[in-house]
């Protein structure tokens, strides 16, 4: 499986993200050059974090229009996988590719910790090896990480099933103290009505080796490459 | 050319330099200077650029060792970590600025000392900050705290290194010179490392990055080299803008150019008296020479002079040199980058600095003259008079106390002892995915990929024992940092210093200096751990009132294998609790006297060197054959306090421990007295006696004192309960306590 990374001025996880796909799965990796008009060859395409463009106007609202993000367009169209991570996650839904924005945080603040997440759902490419319900703990790391959007939005979400992880405490209960930021509903991560497009706030990239002390981000990475595997046996 | 003014000595003066400096321009130049050139003096000479207050007394600290690849005096200090992988580090202050702007002192300093590392071909991948403000009741020390670690967070987030450690603290003494200082540190292939010299004659010289402004102009040497006074204000223009996002696509395009052999001849980055300094101290190293056309300066605005264009401290622009053949990689890669890359001019063999403007030479300067010939001050030192009064031994006149719990409490929730946790989580500590031990523990531990090698990272610095002694401080400092890495299971591979002290034309602060100066080049010796680098920081004060001496200490040490890391927190219940090194310390310069009894008095009890170094080898040692659990070192609030550090600081909650102490004497000095050469080591029980031989035979004492485990922590003294404190609020009120505080 080869893992497509896009390279905003100001991305800066790209590595992180890189190393996960190549050093830690094991799999084929590339940096996507945000100037590009197309790329060929790729199963994943992962916009991760940073600061694209210096996020000095609105987190990601400069990054939609890198010419790369056309052709990151046509390739969710097509039913390619697209995950993004925190920055890329902003810059997805400034682009149109997820619904709903990323505003301030509540506190105001930058904040960097680790956070629980709650599964909502299974049956997408992203979360296909872990069980609904399980709650996993990842790290944060962001200042402009509330989710939003307007109510009718959100309700719809919630009836395509579009919400695949909400901030909750260690029991998987979803409080206002568990959440970082502020987001609605407890949103940290959302889908595409199809599927194939996730935007997600913490960062898997960031503990998914055990000597960081937490590989719990592996499981999103494994899932990719399972459903990834399953697609493709059921292609042949 | 606009009419400059005329350069007369008073001008001179008005530039900050002395008259006897001015006479040593025109004599190195043989005439009156240009007013440009009184520019270029003014800053070269300035303190902050030409360390002539300091520079006789660096030259006594030891600056070599078997690991050392580079030393003092470029960009960045270079230690070997093995398989052809260097670590690049230094540390620097950006004090004034942050005081009079302290959002964008902050953060420039950030951006300044990343330049510094990737300028020699390094990625940089964690940094550290150590910062000193006034005691809260001062009206800008809230705002002053919540703009610099904003800056900071806003810089280093958002180019991508984590901020991965560092130390705040609180005294009356900052209230009007606040301290920051700031360390990065970056890996490179050995074979990539990159210096500061413009080689080659004939070479072309270009300019990348941001645009000349005027900000920033006498930055360097009318900010950072006098003391404050009520028209500090006024000089708020002279603090730099950062920019993150730009210093970011500059540190991509640098290490992309640099990744081809050959392509960079030298580079180095235009920080304090930019442009000026860049042309004078490449050429100087190279000894050659070099012409600036300063018509091909960027620049962000229209009508600057020559002055301003060679004085402007904008942020984000390096100097670069290349070859004609590999100029037009340089353009290539930069313009990929969206960066101006501007050929604006020549290396000669001339070894001068020739500038010119619209065709005239405004200019022309030998380059060695300014930097070799520099002035040097042998400043007059002097022991204050009232320092012995400082040492008044016993606390005596105050009463012993009969139950330590409510002082812990105290002390655990007090502003310079309680959690970082506030500040730490608004810098992003995680970016690059290698922090393998986070901000809390004694050093922070970050993973070099690719390899089983870790780097352990820790600054220290009590300024209070330094102010009571200053050479007994600085050692103390040194100790404690090698302690700490220690405690991380790490070996110290070299040290950079951020030396913050006062108006060095004062001989009371030059002898703290020179004391200090002493301390640490005796502790580095002994505790091999050479100084790579660093900064001195002087004129510290403000309507003639100094700080505190601060020689901040930051120390980068190894593990062969990251599994080695240790962290200090208690990991399991019924794992044995062992003191290595004496019960012993004293209420002398402690937190304690300090914080409850409002006393900073007494002599810090003093280290020994050796017995440190032993104690150091015996943590790393026990560590190897799988005996420690966890290991944290004594430090402010004494025993006491170590062991609720032990219990509390756990990222998975609260691990208590019954602890027995002996000893006899005061009580609140066998809890709250400091000692160095203290670690607390946890282990399992099994492990008891090959702990113990291993300690005799490195003549380190070793004291069983309790069992980890349990809610709480109870320590009981001479037959009694000294200390019972459930440790679930404990640890509540410690996390919360600094938010509080600026809350206020």
């Amino acid at each position: 499986m080869k893992f497509g990374i896009v390279v905003f001025p100001g991305s800066n996880c790209d590595h992180d993200v890189y190393h996960v796909a190549k050093h830690v799965l094991g799999h084929e990796a590339a940096f996507l050059w945000h100037k590009d008009t197309s790329f060929a060859g790729i199963d994943c395409v992962v916009l991760p974090g940073g600061f694209a463009h210096g996020d000095y106007l609105r987190a990601g609202a400069i990054a939609r229009f890198s010419p790369i993000m056309k052709a990151v367009e046509a390739f969710a169209a097509r039913g390619g996988l697209v995950f993004g991570i925190c920055n890329g996650f902003q810059v997805l839904s400034e682009a149109g590719l997820l619904p709903g924005a990323l505003m301030c945080n509540a506190g105001l603040k930058y904040v960097c910790r680790d956070v629980f997440l709650r599964v909502e759902r299974q049956d997408t490419p992203f979360t296909a090896r872990i069980k609904q319900g399980t709650v996993l703990k990842l790290p944060v790391g962001h200042g402009e990480g509330c989710y939003y959007a307007p109510e009718e939005i959100l309700k719809e979400l919630e009836e395509k099933r579009q919400v695949v992880f909400r901030y909750c405490d260690a029991g998987g209960q979803v409080t206002a103290d568990s959440n970082p930021n502020g987001s609605l509903r407890g949103i940290a991560g959302v889908c595409n009505a199809r599927g194939n497009v996730l935007g997600l706030m913490p960062h898997p990239d960031r503990c998914a080796e055990e000597v960081l002390g937490n590989a719990q981000g592996r499981r999103l990475f494994d899932s990719i490459v399972y459903a990834w595997e399953l697609a493709r046996r059921q292609r042949i | 050319m606009t009419s400059e003014p005329q350069v007369t000595r008073e001008l001179a003066l008005a530039h900050g330099m002395t008259a006897e400096e001015y006479d040593r321009a025109v004599a190195a130049l043989g005439r009156t200077p240009s007013y440009t050139e009184l520019g270029i003096f003014s800053v070269m000479w300035s303190e902050h650029c030409s360390y002539k207050s300091s520079r006789i007394h660096l030259k006594r600290l030891p600056t070599e060792g078997p690991r050392l690849i580079q030393g003092p005096g470029e960009n960045a200090g270079v230690v070997e970590i093995g398989d052809g992988i260097v670590a690049v580090f230094k540390m620097e202050s950006h004090n004034h600025p942050s005081y009079v702007e302290p959002y964008q002192g902050a953060a420039t300093g950030v951006g300044g000392i990343l330049r510094d590392i990737f300028t020699m071909g390094a990625r940089p991948i964690a940094s550290l900050n150590s910062l000193r403000f006034g005691s809260l009741d001062h009206p800008r020390t809230r705002y002053l705290v919540g703009g610099v670690v904003s800056g900071i967070a806003g810089y280093g987030n958002s180019i991508g290194v984590p901020t991965v450690g560092g130390e705040i603290y609180f005294h009356p003494s900052y209230n009007g010179n606040i301290l920051v200082n700031v360390f990065s540190l970056g890996i490179a292939r050995r074979d990539k490392i990159h210096r500061g010299t413009a080689g080659g004659p004939g070479n072309p010289v270009i300019y990348v990055g941001s645009k000349t402004g005027r900000d920033g102009i006498h930055g360097a040497s009318l900010l950072a080299s006098s003391e404050f006074d009520a028209a500090s204000e006024t000089k708020r223009p002279t603090v730099q803008v950062g920019d993150p996002f730009t210093e970011k696509l500059l540190l991509e395009a640098c290490l992309e150019v640099m990744k081809s052999p050959g392509v960079v001849v030298g580079i180095q980055d235009m920080g304090a008296a930019g442009l000026t300094c860049s042309t004078v101290e490449m050429a100087a190293r190279a000894g050659t020479g070099m012409e600036i056309d300063l018509d091909r300066v960027p620049l962000r605005e229209e009508g600057m002079t020559p002055y301003e264009i060679m004085l402007s401290e904008s942020q984000e622009r390096m100097l670069l040199v290349a070859t004609p053949q590999t100029e037009r990689r340089v353009r290539e890669v930069f313009e990929k980058w969206d960066l101006d890359a501007s050929i604006i001019g020549r290396v000669t063999d001339t070894g001068r600095v020739r500038v010119t403007s619209r065709g005239q030479v405004v200019a022309d300067t030998p380059a060695r003259a300014l930097v070799d010939d520099a002035p040097r001050y042998k400043r007059p030192s002097a022991r204050p008079p009232w320092q012995d009064g400082l040492a008044e031994p016993a606390p005596g006149s105050i009463k012993d106390i009969s139950n330590g719990t409510k002082a812990l409490v105290a002390l655990s929730t007090s502003l310079n002892l309680c959690s970082r946790e506030e500040v730490y989580t608004e810098y992003d500590h995680m970016v690059r995915s290698n922090t393998v031990v986070r901000p809390g523990s004694d050093a922070a531990i970050i993973r070099l990929k690719g390899t089983r090698y870790a780097l352990a990272l820790t600054v220290d610095c009590n300024a209070r024992h330094c102010y009571l002694d200053p050479m007994e401080g600085a050692r103390l400092a040194v100790a404690e940092a090698a302690r700490n890495l220690a405690c991380a299971g790490a070996v110290p591979l070299g040290t950079t210093d951020c030396l913050n002290f006062g108006n060095p034309e004062k001989p009371e602060v030059m002898w703290q200096f020179e004391q200090s100066i002493d301390g640490i080049a005796a502790a580095c010796r002994a505790l091999d751990t050479p100084i790579v680098g660093g900064n001195v920081s002087f004129y510290n004060e403000t309507e003639g009132k100094g700080i505190h001496p601060t020689p901040t200490i930051a120390m980068v040490g190894f593990l062969v294998d990251v599994k080695g890391a240790i962290t200090q927190w208690f990991k399991r219940e019924g794992d044995l609790v062992f003191l290595l090194g004496d019960a012993h310390g004293s209420l002398g310069g402690s937190e304690y006297l300090a914080l409850l009894h409002q006393r900073e008095s007494g002599r810090p009890q003093g280290v020994d060197l050796e017995r440190e170094r032993a104690l150091h080898d015996l943590v790393r040692g026990a560590r190897d054959t799988g005996l420690v659990a966890s290991a944290h070192d004594c430090s402010e609030g004494g025993l006491a306090f170590a062991l609720l550090e032990c219990c509390i600081t756990g990222p998975q909650g609260a691990v208590g421990a019954e602890i027995k102490l002996e000893g006899k004497g005061r009580l609140d000095e066998l809890l709250f007295g400091e000692a160095p050469t203290r670690v607390i080591v946890s282990a399992p029980a099994e492990c008891r006696a090959r702990l113990e031989q291993m300690a005799h035979t490195a003549s380190v004492p070793v004291s069983l004192i309790g069992r980890a485990g349990g809610p709480r922590l109870s320590i009981t003294a001479g037959g009694g309960t000294v200390v019972d404190l459930e440790l679930a609020p404990a640890r509540t009120a410690w996390r919360a306590a600094l938010a509080g505080h600026l809350k206020g």
